[in-house]
């Protein structure tokens, strides 16, 4: 935009404030003084209850619904948030309160951090990304995908040179996710793998993880696969939502058509467990058929 | 991805024995991006045999070598053979169920048919099948309406009460069109012997019409007890099926009335009331004429080929798609299921069956990796190889692989999950779709009003 067009944009908006008012002060009245508001039940000093206890999908709070039953039974079919009634033009408080719990819980996902001893507790070795702290994990994704030379050093250490399948797990975008679910879902992978005959290998923890950082373990290690368990964004529906990306032999600018995902691992998703079983026997498919991605639907094998 | 299984229904009924082949189609409904969940996304029915006065011996047994060639020309009709039929179902029902051998019949059908076409009988399943054949379960779901379907045939009628595309209670009449059967001049030439102390002619006697359409209307009071439009009197007792463990008899409430079987045919056509030499076209009328069609009523998609569409369409479904099976050789048939609450109770429930059975639980919703172990090693105190399970929560895979990585590698385990199955049903399981498997839930829908059909 130049100059002149900004000047006539400004004078555009001035001369709008020289039309009358929608309501003129003379024929402004004051609202009927309301009756006094009701008592809540609460007295100083009580918690009002937890809103986000509430199962989205059993509360309905239109009033005077046409058939209440048949809206509720719907509504046990989506997360959505459907059937909240109204007040005036407005939502009612308690739909209010929940939008801004879940949209901060999703908030506190992301901005927290998986707890200092978390990976040591779980027998893993704990590595960092270039980032050194979650602003700049989330400012520059760049960062986050590749490591320095001390911590790649460490990776070497505390990683066999080769393996045929590495297993990552990475803070990402949800640290909550990887707190209720990782280490489920690994011990299922583990499990999955042992019994076709493929050694698991040693998993690593890396904080302020992309999905790319798989790929510079696959430069460091030379594996054959990578399979990282990783935090998905959060969404109002879940702030403990965890994808599995696994991909065949991860290197550096690997296209991401070459990645195998599963996502929407969690409780009301897919159980951790359930999701680590299936991707073993999708590991032990990719190994076979040495393709992971949008390959591996083009043989036809998933 | 998608895939078709081809599937034959069989019914083998009082009057009639018809076979139909339809078309599953069984598609992945999951994204890309997530785990597989097959599902059987359309029904299609294509092709349809005429319909066959099912052959007697005599009074108490079926001709099973007329029907076995009856089998085998449609069969040929309709360009299948045993190897292409992935699945099905044959049914034996109404008075022909207790034929002498009617259990052994049906066996040798169902082996006869195919690999895994499996062999039913019993009054809940026919109601069933029939409700869906009929599609009174489809209209209760798409419209939210509680319906009450009759499915009425030559002996019986078949009747289930439906909310909210839910079958949640079903029973049998002894209400049929053939209970009473006449020749050209109108004389008796057969009167079923549950029709004792409700109609009095003998054979060779030629009734009146008035005398007719009062058999009629006494046989229609009886169904309009049961769907809660009459009060109910010793009549409705005295129609109630000897394998029905109570009488059907539904309170007043509001709901639909659905129709089908042969007797639905003469419900608005008007025909001559010999037509078929039996009471079915003034069976029809009376009901017309009836409380039954005084507020909504519907003829159902299907009419007499409700049952035998609900077999071969709506009898198979398919396990969760994330399930485990190593070293089972399918298809597993008439495996009686076990249900336990908890794994402790195994060994006294496996104890109590001289065959193998499939053990039955809900299992939990996602599980920590800790209790899928615990519960692996607990059913493993409790019960040897062969394992098979059925869960109904969504775990099957990860305790499957958990009991595999206990057990030497050659141990038969099998864990479906996504089924939910009754105390006294029995599962037949096909080789998988997909990684899903296809099931076939042979269930008792009980009194109470518990049910799990889907």
């Amino acid at each position: 935009m130049n100059k002149q067009e900004l000047a006539a944009m400004v004078a555009q908006i001035l001369s709008t404030m020289d039309e009358p008012p929608m309501v003129k002060a003379t024929e402004y009245h004051a609202a009927a003084p309301q009756p006094e508001a009701k008592p809540t039940g609460y007295g100083d000093g009580d918690f009002v209850p937890d809103v986000t206890q509430l199962d989205l999908r059993k509360l309905y709070l239109t009033e005077n619904p046409e058939n209440k039953e048949k809206f509720r039974k719907m509504k046990e079919r989506t997360p959505a948030r459907l059937g909240s009634g109204r007040a005036g033009p407005r939502y009612k408080t308690l739909t209010m309160l929940r939008f801004r719990a879940d949209h901060a819980a999703a908030q506190d996902a992301v901005f927290s951090q998986v707890a200092e001893d978390y990976a040591e507790k779980n027998g893993m070795v704990e590595v960092r990304t270039c980032c050194h702290d979650k602003d700049e994990y989330l400012t520059r994704p760049d960062h986050g995908r590749c490591f320095d030379e001390e911590n790649q050093k460490k990776i070497r250490a505390a990683l066999p040179s080769a393996p045929r399948v590495q297993i990552v797990v990475g803070d990402g975008l949800s640290s909550a996710a990887i707190t209720a679910n990782a280490m489920d879902c690994m011990a299922a992978i583990r499990e999955g793998l042992k019994i076709r005959g493929i050694d698991p290998g040693t998993p690593i923890f890396v904080r302020y993880c992309r999905v790319g950082a798989g790929d510079a373990i696959g430069d460091i290690t030379g594996c054959e696969l990578v399979c990282m368990l990783v935090g998905e964004r959060p969404g109002l529906v879940t702030d403990k939502s965890m994808s599995a990306y696994i991909t065949y032999k991860p290197h550096t600018g690997v296209s991401e058509s070459a990645r195998t995902v599963v996502s929407n691992i969690h409780a009301q998703g897919t159980p951790a467990v359930e999701a680590g079983a299936h991707i073993a026997g999708l590991i032990e498919t990719i190994l076979k058929k040495q393709v992971s991605g949008v390959g591996l639907h083009l043989e036809g094998a998933v | 991805m998608s895939e078709e299984l081809r599937s034959v229904g069989l019914d083998v009924g009082t009057t009639s024995t018809q076979m139909i082949v339809s078309r599953l189609t069984v598609e992945n409904q999951a994204s890309a991006f997530s785990i597989p969940r097959m599902e059987i996304t359309r029904r299609q029915v294509c092709y349809r045999s005429p319909v066959y006065f099912t052959p007697l011996l005599d009074e108490s047994h079926v001709d099973g070598e007329k029907i076995r060639e009856i089998v085998q020309a449609e069969y040929k009709k309709a360009g299948i053979s045993r190897d292409t039929v992935d699945t099905g179902a044959i049914i034996i029902t109404g008075e022909t169920s207790r034929k002498e051998n009617a259990r052994a019949v049906l066996d040798a059908l169902s082996d006869f048919a195919g690999d895994f076409v499996v062999a039913t009988a019993g009054p809940d399943l026919e109601s069933i099948l029939a409700a869906k054949g009929a599609g009174a379960e489809e209209f209760s779901r798409e419209t939210g309406k509680s319906v009450v379907h009759l499915d009425i045939g030559g002996g019986t009628s078949n009747l289930s009460l439906i909310e909210d595309g839910r079958i949640i209670r079903t029973g049998c009449l002894n209400v049929g069109g053939r209970l009473v059967k006449f020749d050209k001049s109108g004389a008796l030439t057969y009167r079923s012997p549950v029709l004792e102390g409700i109609c009095p002619w003998k054979i060779g006697e030629i009734p009146t019409l008035e005398a007719m359409e009062s058999l009629a209307r006494t046989l229609t009071q009886a169904l309009e007890m049961a769907v809660g439009l009459r009060e109910p009197d010793r009549l409705l007792e005295a129609l109630a099926t000897r394998e029905a463990g109570t009488v059907f008899c539904l309170p007043p409430g509001e709901r639909v009335i659905s129709f089908s079987g042969g007797v639905a045919d003469c419900i608005e056509q008007v025909l001559p009331p010999l037509q078929f030499g039996d009471l079915g076209p003034l069976l029809g009328r009376a009901i017309r004429e009836s409380g039954l069609c005084q507020e909504e009523y519907r003829l159902g998609t299907e009419t007499i080929r409700a049952t035998v569409i609900g077999a071969g369409s709506h009898s198979t479904q398919l396990s969760g798609s994330t399930v485990f099976c190593r070293n089972v050789r399918l298809p597993l048939k008439n495996l009686p299921v076990v249900p336990v609450d908890t794994p402790g109770e195994i060994r006294r429930e496996l104890a109590k069956q001289d065959s193998q059975s499939v053990i039955a639980m809900a299992g939990k919703q996602a599980p920590s990796y800790r209790e899928v172990v615990s519960l692996a090693e607990e059913i493993l105190s409790q019960a040897q190889p062969p394992v098979l399970i059925c869960l109904e929560q969504d775990m099957a895979k990860a305790l499957g692989q958990a009991l595999a990585a206990r057990l030497p590698p050659e141990a038969e385990i099998l864990c479906l999950d996504r089924v939910a199955v009754s105390p006294g049903s029995y599962l037949d399981i096909g080789q998988p779709v997909g990684n899903a498997f296809p099931v076939v839930i042979k269930t008792l829908v009980l009194a109470d009003g518990e049910t799990n059909t889907d």
